[in-house]
């Protein structure tokens, strides 16, 4: 059922805010090593990025994106963003991107999850956003579609998004995090299912994967945080992305799958040194959902890039006056259109 | 936040409904579980039989003469020589919470080869809140060991009563006839560890077999429908009373989960038995979708009885031309309710949701 998938078709994008990637690297090699890499590092990395031997991998550094998209410009590729500059240069079809904090977990048999075969599993075949199937993924080994599931939904949708989950550390918010600085995730759910359509959901950039082709530009690096920093619970500019898709992918008939494959996720960080940058990603989230539940895009929108603009234009209208940074994300969700149209889609090669 | 204290028995509270033609031989093997909770058990088919129910159960039993008897000429809307007639069993009840199994559903392990037992777990599902207004990527977040994940609204983290607490089976999975056929080897083997709310405007198909709900939330929306004897369809009870009451709890916020417990289902129906049966819903379900997908009720609808009736409504008006038969379950839509009533007067009234509650 699921399409072939060769490994020429597959980018591996690391947004490396630690300069040291050996272990990480290392950890990853039996399943990274068959694959072209793109490591986009942090512009604000002072260090000197150290990476093992043995890779077929691109770098990019500050230079090299400077030189891509011009030093002014109202997008900010630091910190998390850093790799959706990897997103932007790639010229494959399917992306898969972890955190570099974060190693292969191990499944419920004790063996270690390929996540990268498991993403690309999930993306090369269908999604089933129209009616909720009981026993999960349909189309895995030993499931189907459940008694009372109409057959003209069987074959389902385009995935166009695989959202992993994570072992140890969970993708918690500050105050979640601390208030049980002690919980762990050690669940393993031995599932895959679709998101259905007009559901929203946060989709953490911790553990993804996607078709460039389908939604490249829906996933953008658009919203900062004033005090956006360098721990995940001090961003939000993922799960800003991860509605922009979503509602794209609805209004583009696509499907968004979550579940498996787990990485296991390092601790790192104090949960309640981060809430009080954090609080302000908490409260923008109460107007962010409202929004992005009642957005609708125009039928004439049938491309990514059209849908961004879209979006763009309603969060201008809608958001813009209740707080200027949504009127700069806005800005940048344009900006990334023009960027994406012109870069995006023209060949390319990193700087020396 | 996961509360530390264990699940309560609810045992005055909760009744166990049980369709049957057989024998209630399984129950031996739910005792340990069963064993403090009272019974319902609705005979189908003919009632001259005996049905053996296993010592030391406290029990009610209802055949066909009891239902006719009971009800009078509103026992048409029962159906006959089907096990769609289990909901008869919800409306007689006088409890607050009612888990209903079939007969052929056996006490399932989990991965570490413990008994499962899964009314505790759908007992926990039922008194802890659902969040369907948004989706939580590490499922149940009232869970031991699980939360909200970052970027949840914190306004969204109450969440809503939870009406339904829809369980699945592990070995013979729920499979149409169709499916059957193709893959008569495959068993349901995966253990999928999660409870997840089933969002907001979603439909999904509702199995009988291993099924709890709050029936003062919810209870008039579970009319498994006209099947069986003199009806031109089966196997489609409980996704039809599964569509309603989905579309009732999204209109009045109100919860369904789906997910834990498991139970194992040991008996495999015959699939050309199965076919001959489901065939006409097969077909018919591609209308029935679209009807209830855009189901709209309106803002004065806040009981489940008055979103019930204005269902029957609509299915009278729209799916008529599909067949004649949506005529009759339209009408025994209505009969239902009113018997419901009659036998529940005082629930009726207390079935009203706080104002703004219905959406």
């Amino acid at each position: 059922m699921s399409i072939p998938v060769k490994d020429d078709e597959i980018d591996i994008v690391i947004g490396a805010l630690h300069a040291d990637l050996t272990s990480f690297m290392n950890a990853w090699r039996p399943i990274f090593t068959r694959f072209h890499l793109i490591i986009v590092k942090d512009p604000d990395l002072k260090e000197e990025l150290r990476i093992p031997e043995g890779f077929n991998l691109d770098v990019y550094k500050k230079p090299d994106i400077d030189h891509v998209v011009g030093t002014s410009t109202s997008i900010i590729f630091s910190g998390y963003s850093c790799r959706y500059f990897g997103y932007l240069v790639s010229r494959k079809k399917y992306i898969v991107s972890v955190d570099d904090d974060c190693l292969p977990a191990k499944d419920n048999k004790g063996f270690l999850v390929d996540a990268v075969a498991q993403h690309i599993t999930n993306l090369t075949t269908p999604a089933t956003p129209f009616f909720f199937n009981t026993l999960y993924d349909p189309f895995t080994e030993g499931a189907d579609f459940v008694r009372g599931y109409p057959f003209s939904l069987r074959s389902g949708v385009t995935c166009a998004l695989s959202c992993g989950l994570w072992h140890n550390l969970a993708d918690y918010d500050a105050p979640t995090q601390a208030l049980k600085p002690e919980e762990r995730n050690s669940r393993y759910v031995d599932a895959v299912l679709t998101v259905p359509a007009k559901t929203l959901m946060p989709i953490s950039g911790i553990n993804i994967a996607f078709n460039r082709d389908a939604v490249g530009p829906a996933l953008l690096p658009c919203l900062r945080l004033a005090g956006e920093g360098k721990f995940r619970w001090e961003t939000m500019e993922d799960i800003w992305s991860g509605m922009c898709v979503k509602v794209i992918c609805d209004h583009l008939g696509l499907g968004v799958k979550t579940g498996l494959p787990y990485v296991w996720r390092n601790d790192r960080g104090d949960a309640i040194a981060s809430l009080r940058k954090e609080w302000e990603g908490v409260k923008m989230m109460e107007e962010v959902v409202p929004f992005f539940q009642l957005v609708r895009l125009p039928q004439e929108a049938t491309t990514a890039e059209d849908c961004v603009v879209e979006v763009a234009n309603a969060v201008k209208e809608k958001l813009g006056p209740k707080d200027p940074m949504f009127a700069r994300t806005a800005k940048a969700m344009l900006d990334w259109v023009k960027l994406w149209k012109s870069v995006g889609v023209s060949s390319y090669s990193p700087g020396a | 936040m996961a509360t530390v204290s264990p699940t309560p028995l609810l045992k005055d509270e909760l009744d166990i409904v049980i369709p049957t033609i057989r024998n209630l031989d399984f129950l031996e093997m739910w005792r340990p579980f069963f064993q403090p909770y009272h019974l319902i058990i609705v005979q189908d088919g003919d009632p001259s039989k005996v049905i053996k129910v296993p010592e030391g159960f406290d029990y009610e039993l209802y055949n066909r003469n009891d239902i006719n008897r009971i009800l009078g000429p509103k026992a048409s809307c029962i159906s006959f020589k089907d096990s769609a007639c289990r909901c008869f069993g919800y409306m007689v009840s006088k409890k607050k919470y009612i888990y209903t199994i079939d007969d052929d559903c056996f006490v399932a392990k989990d991965p570490s080869g413990k008994d499962i037992n899964a009314l505790e777990q759908h007992i926990k599902n039922l008194l802890c809140p659902s969040t369907p207004f948004f989706f939580n990527t590490l499922y149940d977040p009232y869970r031991d060991g699980a939360d909200f994940v970052r970027g949840y609204p914190f306004s969204l983290r109450e969440g809503v009563p939870t009406a339904v607490s829809h369980g699945l089976w592990l070995n013979i999975p729920d499979y149409d006839a169709p499916t059957q056929l193709v893959k008569p080897l495959e068993r349901n083997t995966r253990y999928v560890d999660a409870i997840m709310s089933i969002p907001k405007g979603t439909l999904f198909p509702m199995c009988g077999m291993n099924l709890a709900f709050n029936r003062e939330l919810i209870g008039p929306a579970m009319y498994f429908g006209l099947m069986g004897d003199g009806q031109p369809i089966g196997r489609y009870d409980d996704m039809w009373a599964g569509w309603c009451t989905k579309v009732i709890c999204d209109h009045l916020g109100l919860g369904v989960k789906t997910g834990l417990p498991y139970i194992w289902h040991s008996k495999a129906s015959n699939p050309f038995v199965n076919l001959k049966k489901e065939y006409k819903g097969i077909y018919w379900q591609e209308e029935l979708i679209p009807f209830f997908q855009s189901v709209t009720l309106p803002k004065d609808c806040t009981t489940v009885q008055k979103c019930y009736i204005e269902i029957s409504k609509q299915v009278k008006a729209k799916l008529s031309k599909v067949d004649d038969y949506f005529n009759k379950l339209a009408d025994a839509m209505v009969t239902w309710i009113e018997a419901w009533d009659e036998l529940n007067p005082s629930v009726a009234k207390s079935a009203e949701l706080p104002n703004g509650a219905a959406k």
